[in-house]
Parts: structure tokens; sequence; C-alpha cells
């Protein structure tokens, strides 16, 4: 993989150049090296997942993605320039949406409110347009409206489109969570286990909403998760990280392979 | 109907004004609070300091006169021109909102993740600077305000409630005035909010700091949005307020009156500060009528109650709050275990 040219998957989607890349990340929280020069690229199309033990780092990792965390040391490139260090929300405003490990979403909304919230950085009609309603605004908030009533269709939520989302039960919040990053049309989603907790039909839908979405709107996505059956199945490449180390990187079959993972694993006790 | 029952009523109906305008300082506080978990202190003063700049402008005064004479040696105070009502008023609001960058920009920034305690504490530092600021500017003379808000008794009411009821009712064009432009006020917050995307911003912030940050809201840009709403009602309360009983330091005051209006409808409700504002105006003049219009009271209990406005808020806002610790509409306190 020379990371330039296009690759085809065995079952049929392109795969193409890199997208992002992270060199040389460090981060520490005091004493705590949380990442430690970890380098790996993620290339556009494909589904990049990031696996190890507990307090491995993969959180760490995509929140210095997202810009939540800036590491002390190292480069994040994006679509080929280094990126400077940004706010959260400057990377959102470049194509970048995540979910949460823990579900950060709008308690007090609902659930279509919520989605709605992810296509503020889709308006620009300015606060006069809005006031008289008119034009710009006007348009505007259709076509957003329209873009929410879509995800909420794909992701097959239609029946809660106006519940509150602080009433909902677990799995159906880490939907709506992702249904808010979707209607972004971000380039790339950050997932942050986003089949923790579930059971097993919750999963098979999950997953196949993740597949889906790599598969029909052609987004890069990065994914943390701690099933091993559920990694191996859905993602293009893995990086495995132990006690803030990259120890392992590659498609599916070497990573199941590699010496240093099966010890990782076999040495530690995960879920 | 018995005189005494009528007399309550029109006692009610203008504690109900009075009210109004602890919602609207109440608002103000509600505004920061739920988007960025700051108890800003410093509301009151910020009332003050609107008024002071809106008479400023209106007057045609020139700002920090008495410090540019005392080191020029020069003598100029006014600029020799009236400005229009309406013009003061919007060059009043960007004050306003100059004022709000700069709280974020010099303050708050620089504050991020700090303890609510601290967060107080600085708001408590900006209000005595902002006091300083307003006197240094203006002078701390009282000024009359006068906006053109109609003044005196309403004719109307009164000779309508005398035809119908016997009685009646002196109610304050000036009352009714505030009346109208806080219920306007809030339509507009409401809608705001509600339907603009700085609104829906600003209910995301309220509602979840990191949420909000991964869809792309800058926390800085609600902060500056809601300093800014903050200082726009801030002077909405200090017409009402100025226009009744002149612009003085004592309206900085107003804001002790909006903090049993807090504890009744809670710190993060819009409704819950308009509510609470009319339940207190009116509970503390029913009070008033009850204990100083007849000698009923003091025969009853041999004992007489006074200067009623100073504390019977905060017990009436402290008897609700056995019942309702989180308010009339805060968000329920649910303890996790
Ligand atoms: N904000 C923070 N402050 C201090 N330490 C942190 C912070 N975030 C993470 N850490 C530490 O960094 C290390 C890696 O944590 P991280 O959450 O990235 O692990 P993880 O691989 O996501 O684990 P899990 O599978 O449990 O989610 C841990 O030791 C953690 O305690
Ligand atoms: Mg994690």
């Amino acid at each position: 993989m020379d990371g330039q040219t296009s690759t085809v998957t065995p079952d049929g989607r392109t795969i193409g150049g890199v997208v992002m890349e992270m060199r040389n990340i460090t981060l520490r929280f005091g004493g705590v090296i949380a990442i430690k020069d970890i380098s790996f690229d993620v290339r556009h199309g494909e589904i990049r997942a990031i696996i190890g033990p507990n307090g491995a780092g993969k959180s760490s990792m995509l929140n210095v993605i997202s810009g939540f965390y800036n590491p002390q040391e190292g480069e994040v490139w994006y679509k080929g320039e280094k990126r400077k260090p940004m706010k959260p929300y400057q990377v959102a405003r470049q194509g970048i949406a995540r979910t949460f490990q823990n579900i950060a979403l709008f308690d007090g909304m609902t659930v279509l409110d919520n989605i709605m919230t992810g296509r503020l950085n889709h308006m620009k009609a300015s606060i006069l347009d809005q006031a008289i309603w008119w034009g710009r605004a006007e348009r505007e908030e259709v076509a957003n409206r329209q873009k929410a009533e879509e995800v909420i269709d794909f992701l097959e939520i239609q029946s809660i489109r106006k519940t509150p989302v602080g009433r909902l039960p677990y799995g159906l919040k880490k939907r709506v969570e992702l249904a808010r990053a979707l209607v972004a049309e971000p380039e790339i989603l950050l997932l942050d286990e986003p089949m923790a907790g579930m059971n097993v039909e919750e999963k098979e839908d999950m997953c196949r909403f993740i597949l889906d979405v790599n598969d029909e709107f052609g987004t890069t996505i990065v994914l943390i998760e701690h099933d091993m059956g559920v990694v191996m199945d859905i993602s293009d490449r893995v990086v495995v990280m132990d006690y803030g180390k990259k120890i392992g990187d590659g498609v599916p079959d070497e990573v199941r392979n590699n010496p240093d993972v099966i010890d990782a694993y076999l040495g530690v006790a995960h879920d | 109907m018995p005189d005494q029952l009528l007399f309550a009523m029109e006692v009610s109906l203008n504690g109900l004004m009075t009210g109004i305008m602890y919602a609207l300082v109440a608002l103000g506080f509600v505004l920061i609070y739920k988007a960025s978990g700051i108890f800003n202190y410093s509301q009151g003063v910020m009332a003050l300091f609107a008024a002071m700049t809106l008479v400023g402008i209106q007057e045609g005064r020139v700002p920090f006169s008495h410090l540019i004479n005392s080191i020029f040696g020069t003598h100029i105070t006014e600029f020799g021109f009236e400005v229009p009502a309406l013009l003061a008023i919007l060059l009043t609001v960007a004050v306003m909102i100059a004022f709000a960058l700069f709280v974020q920009k010099f303050v708050f920034r620089h504050l991020v993740g700090q303890e609510p305690i601290i967060l107080f504490m600085a708001t408590i530092g900006l209000a005595y600077f902002l006091e300083g600021v307003s006197d240094l500017m203006w002078g701390s003379e009282i000024r009359q305000l006068d906006v053109g808000l109609p003044q005196g008794i309403n004719g109307a009411i009164d000779n309508a409630t005398f035809e119908a009821l016997g009685y009646g009712f002196f109610i304050d064009n000036l009352d009714i005035s505030a009346a109208i432009i806080a219920a306007i006020l809030v339509a507009v917050l409401i809608a705001f909010a509600q339907y603009t995307k700085q609104g829906r911003a600003m209910r995301a912030v309220a509602d979840d700091h990191q949420a909000a940050l991964s869809v792309g809201i800058s926390l800085n840009y609600v902060w500056i949005l809601v300093w800014s709403l903050a200082g726009i009602v801030a002077l909405v309360a200090g017409v009402m307020w100025g226009s009744k009983s002149g612009v003085q330091f004592s309206l900085s005051l107003i804001a002790l009156k909006a903090l049993p209006v807090l504890m009744l409808g809670g710190f993060t409700s819009i409704p819950g500060a308009i509510i609470g504002g009319l339940i207190i105006g009116m509970g503390e003049a029913l009070f008033e009528f009850v204990v100083s219009s007849n000698d009923l009271f003091g025969a009853w209990f041999g004992f007489t109650f006074s200067a009623t406005e100073n504390w019977f808020a905060y017990v009436l806002a402290l008897a609700f709050l056995v019942f309702r610790p989180q308010g009339l509409f805060g968000e329920r306190i649910i303890e996790r275990v």
C-alpha cells in the first residue's frame, strides 16, 4: 500500500488515498502517558478500527483526532495538510463528526432537535434572514429538515422522532448519537465503542448501519470496538494499542496472527 | 363586591406589574446560568450601567468627562446635542454587546473549566469593576430617564373598572408599558432560542458542552451571545426601573429582588423566572396590603411588620423551597447512586 493509489476491496468498495495521518503522536496527562509516539494513517472510504485492552489509549486517540485533546508531540495531517492545534468545534467544521463512549446528547431536546443540531454547520443564513424567515433561511431550514428526515429513515428511528432523548433506552441513544453525527454529512466519522452495552440484536443493527453508511455515502469511518468478532468482520484495517503504544497495524488477518497482539489480549482481561 | 376585595384586586394587579420587573432581572440571570453555569452577580449593576449609558447618550454627555477634564484641564461635559431615544437605545445595545465581548475575552475565556465558586467570585469582581466604570463614564448623580414611555394613571382602566365595579383601579401607564415590553421581549427571546440557528446553538450549549462542541458549536461565541442578550435584558430592566424611580446606584440592588425569584423559579427555567417574578410581585404586594392597609393584622397578632418589601420575598421563596427544592420549574434533582 503506497497510500496514494486506490484499491478495491473484496466486497467491491473503493478505498482511496490517505485522508488523515497521525505522525508520532504523544499525549500525556501529568505523569500518565496515554499515547506514546504513535503513527498511523486512515485512507479515504475505509473502515479503520482501533482496538486494545481497557486504558490502552484508544479514546484518547479519538479525542486527539477530534480536537478534544491536543497532543504534546506529533502532527495530525488532514487532506494533505498539517493541522494546526484546533478546538473541537473547528475540527467538526472541517467535516469530522464523532460519537462518544459515554454518549453526549442533548437530553432536554427531542430526537429530531438533537439531530437538527448536527446541521448547524450547514446553515449560512444571517440572523436578519432568519428573523424575517425569508429566502435563504427558509430554503436552508427545509433542506436541513429533509436531510434530518432522511437520516431518521435510514437509521429506522421514525417512531421516536418527537421523544425527548433523556427518556430513551441506552441502545436507542447510541443510535440517535450516530444520527446526529451522520446528518452533518461528515467526511470522517469517529465512533467510540458504538456497540458497547448493546444486546446481540442491537449490535447486529448497528453493524449493518455502519457498513451501510460507509458503503452508501462513502464515509470514512474510524471506530473503537471491544467486540473482536465485530471488528474483524467489518473493518478494513486495524490499529492495536496497548499501554499507549501501537503494537499492531494491518488487515484483520495480519493483526489476528500478530504475536504481540495475542500476548496483549491473553495477558489482560478484556470484555 | 366588598371594597376590601376590590382593593385587594387592585393591589394584586399592581403587584403583578412589579413582578414583571423582577422577572426581567431574573431572566438575565437565567440566560447566563443556563448556558455557562455562571451565576452572574453583576446582573444588577449591568442594569444600572445600561440605564446610565442610555441617559448619558440621550443627553449628549461626554463619557469619562471628569477623567478627560482632570487630565487635560479642559471643561467639557456635553457635546451640546441630544440623541433621539431610539438611536440612543440602539447605541446602548451596541455598548452592552461590546461589554459582552470584553467580559468573555478578558475574564471568562481564561476561566473555562474552573469551579463554579471561582466563576461566581469573578462576577463579583466584575460587578465592582462595572460600577466603577459606570461612575467614571457618566458620574454618580441621580438622573431622570425618559424614553417617551407613557406615565401616570391609566384613565381608561380607571373609568372602565369604576363603571363595572363601582371602584376605579389605579394602574400606572408605565407599569402597563413595562408589562407589554417585557412580554414582547420574552416572546422574542423564546422565538430566537427555538427557531434560529444561534438559538439552537444556545440551547445545545445549555444542555451539554461536549456534545455542542462535537457538532461544531463554538462555546466562546455562544457565551458572547448570552452575555449580549443578558445585557439587553439588563437594559430593558434598567429602562423600566429607571423611568420609575430615576437612574441611581440603588438600581443595581434590583438584583437582590431577582434572587428570591430564582429560588422560586429555578435557575435554569425561563418560564420559571417569569412565573416566579409574578408570584413574588403579587405575594409581596398582597402581604404588604394585609399587614399595613388595616389594623386587622395588628389586632389579631398584637404586632406589625415593617419594611416587608425587604424580606417577604425571601420568606415566600423559602417556603416554596421546602416543598420543591429545585424550584417551580427547575430540572428535577435526581441523586445518582
Ligand atoms: N482527561 C484525562 N485526564 C487524565 N487522564 C486521562 C484522561 N483521559 C484519559 N486519561 C488516561 O489515559 C489513559 C488512556 O485512557 P483512554 O480513555 O484513552 O483508554 P481507552 O483505551 O479508551 O480505554 P477503555 O477501553 O476503557 O475506554 C488512561 O490511563 C486514562 O486514565
Ligand atoms: Mg475508551
